[in-house]
């Protein structure tokens, strides 16, 4: 069954035609990665998709609804949940009130729910010992491992994640392919991401993006040997 | 004991403490204390929106004013008594909320700012303009008759201080029961990221309107208590310098405490008052204090209390 797809998405920006014409199906259940050189339009595409940028033209369709003009924040509770590619978290909250606020409008007010809402995503991710820290206090790392962990507490049909290993250590990274290798069989994942480590540990299917159309789709294998890709972003070899 | 029962508990100690200084202060603070009060539910309402919400206005005044002259004017010319005519001043500050919060929320950031102040302006200017109804800046006596709510008189001093702090208390403790909902806590994550907070599903722009009501509300309940309890409505309280006073007074006191825009109001009140004794040249000792302290407390007198050691003061 296919949780989100977009017919025609397209978007300009005075001149530039940063996305044009993007035909995307994402099916139920998969990790699925898109990626792309920089500049190929990959965070402007999954602005359309979360709703925080307008679409020149086309459509976007989530859950067999037409949600192209549908506010941001209605999207996320329809069920998309979205991290940032800079990381974007309440630095001068608390790290379980960061939490809270992710989720708070799914047990409708219900505080003991949500306390325990918190602790599981905070202990998901293996931050719960830092529950009462301010969030600005925490690693960068931790930061972003946070910001992953508001994420799932939404208990979301679609996770958005906009290159969440960006600046994380190997040893990081590492734990972070565990984490998403443990959602995957609860969430549909886009994952849009630079490292091609993380992508090919992680990824069902990969999506390339370049100059602003899709280039190539396929299982991680297919790309990987796509001469097209391999061109334009992986370079020969 | 929850933090939230340490609050509740604190908050109705402070309205206990301050029941009890009505029987034991003397006839000059006795006064100043319910005047204070009055101005205080006018910072907390500004700092609804500005120490919670995180939108800086400068425009308040209309809202203050819109209180103050939808009660004063309705019992001047209308000859409504005091009661009713309250609840219109009320209801100007709730209709006067919602118009410049749907205008100016198309803003932010200092082009909000400017807007608040233009609206405010030109009330300020209306104020004049009709001065035929409002005597403009001279301003109008409200008569002692006209100040009373169910036969109490509300010029006597005894009356007029419980009126103020029931005023006072409503508006606490509603501030104090709002930060505590769901709702409040959305509010302090829009202050504080606002971007998050649209990306994790809430509708940031009808939050940011019902606080811009909230606090109009409350600052026009505010102007309309100041009016009947002190009996006179004027031009000043629409200008300019009545948007910047509830300004000051949070930042003083802290923004985003409860408790601080009356602390912040109370410090300034004596502050000026006590400084006027000592030079004419008032202000140069009140402008010295208040760098002092946004050099060594900037978050306001309870904000500093809160960051050094009540981590739980709301």
């Amino acid at each position: 069954m296919t949780l989100l797809s977009t017919r025609g998405l397209s978007r300009q920006f005075g001149g530039l035609k940063a996305v044009e014409n993007v035909d995307f199906d994402l099916p139920e259940g998969q990790v699925r990665a898109l990626i792309g050189p920089n500049g190929a339009g990959k965070t402007t595409y999954v602005g359309m998709l979360s709703g925080r940028i307008p679409a020149s033209a086309g459509t976007v369709t989530f859950r067999g609804q037409d949600v192209t003009n549908m506010p941001a924040h209605q999207r996320i509770r329809a069920g998309m949940a979205y991290t940032f590619q800079i990381t974007s978290i309440y630095g001068r909250l608390p790290v379980h009130e960061n939490v809270a606020l992710a989720l708070r409008w799914r047990t409708e007010g219900d505080e003991k729910e949500t306390a325990k809402r918190v602790a599981d995503a905070l202990e998901r991710v293996g931050i719960a010992d830092r529950a009462e820290q301010l969030a600005g206090d925490l690693s960068y790392g931790h930061q972003r491992l946070l910001e992953i962990a508001m994420g799932i507490s939404q208990q979301p049909r679609l996770l958005i994640l906009d290159e969440p290993t960006q600046g994380l250590a190997d040893s990081e990274i590492e734990d972070f392919i565990k984490l998403i290798r443990g959602l995957a069989g609860e969430m549909t994942i886009l994952l849009i991401e630079h490292n091609i480590h993380v992508v090919m540990q992680t990824a069902d299917a990969i999506t390339v993006l370049n100059g602003g159309q899709i280039l190539a789709e396929g299982t991680p294998k297919e790309i990987h040997e796509n001469a097209a890709v391999q061109a334009a972003y992986l370079g020969t070899g | 004991m929850s933090d939230t029962r340490k609050s509740w508990s604190l908050h109705l100690a402070v309205v206990a403490l301050l029941l009890a200084l009505n029987f034991v202060l003397p006839e000059y603070h006795h006064g100043n204390l319910a005047r204070v009060m009055v101005l205080a539910c006018y910072a907390m309402g500004y700092n609804m929106l500005f120490g919670y919400t995180g939108l800086l206005s400068l425009g308040h005044a209309l809202f203050f004013a819109s209180g103050m002259y939808g009660m004063s004017l309705t019992v001047q010319h209308l000859g409504w008594s005091a009661g009713p005519a309250m609840l219109v001043g009320l209801a100007g500050g709730l209709a006067m909320s919602l118009a410049v919060g749907l205008l100016s929320l198309r803003t932010a950031g200092v082009a909000f700012m400017i807007v608040t102040l233009m609206f405010a302006q030109a009330g300020y200017l209306a104020v004049l303009y009709f001065g035929e109804y409002t005597r403009g800046d001279e301003g109008f006596v409200i008569q002692k008759a006209s100040r009373q709510i169910m036969g109490i008189d509300l010029s006597d001093p005894m009356n007029r201080y419980l009126a103020a702090l029931i005023l006072f208390a409503a508006c606490m403790l509603i501030t104090l029961r709002v930060v505590q909902t769901g709702f409040g806590r959305v509010l302090v994550a829009i202050r504080e990221n606002e971007e998050r907070t649209r990306m994790l599903g809430y509708d940031v722009h009808r939050h940011k309107l019902l606080a811009i009501l909230l606090s109009g509300t409350m600052s026009a309940a505010a102007g309309a208590g100041y009016g009947l309890l002190f009996g006179y409505a004027g031009a000043t309280f629409a200008s300019v310098q009545y948007s910047i006073f509830p300004l000051l007074w949070v930042l003083l006191g802290g923004a985003g405490t409860v408790l601080g825009p009356f602390i912040g109001t109370l410090f300034m009140f004596y502050l000026i008052d006590l400084s006027s004794d000592i030079s004419t040249a008032y202000m140069l000792i009140a402008g010295v204090t208040l760098v002092l302290l946004t050099l060594f407390a900037p978050q306001g007198l309870v904000g500093e209390l809160r960051r050094r050691a009540v981590r739980w003061l709301p």
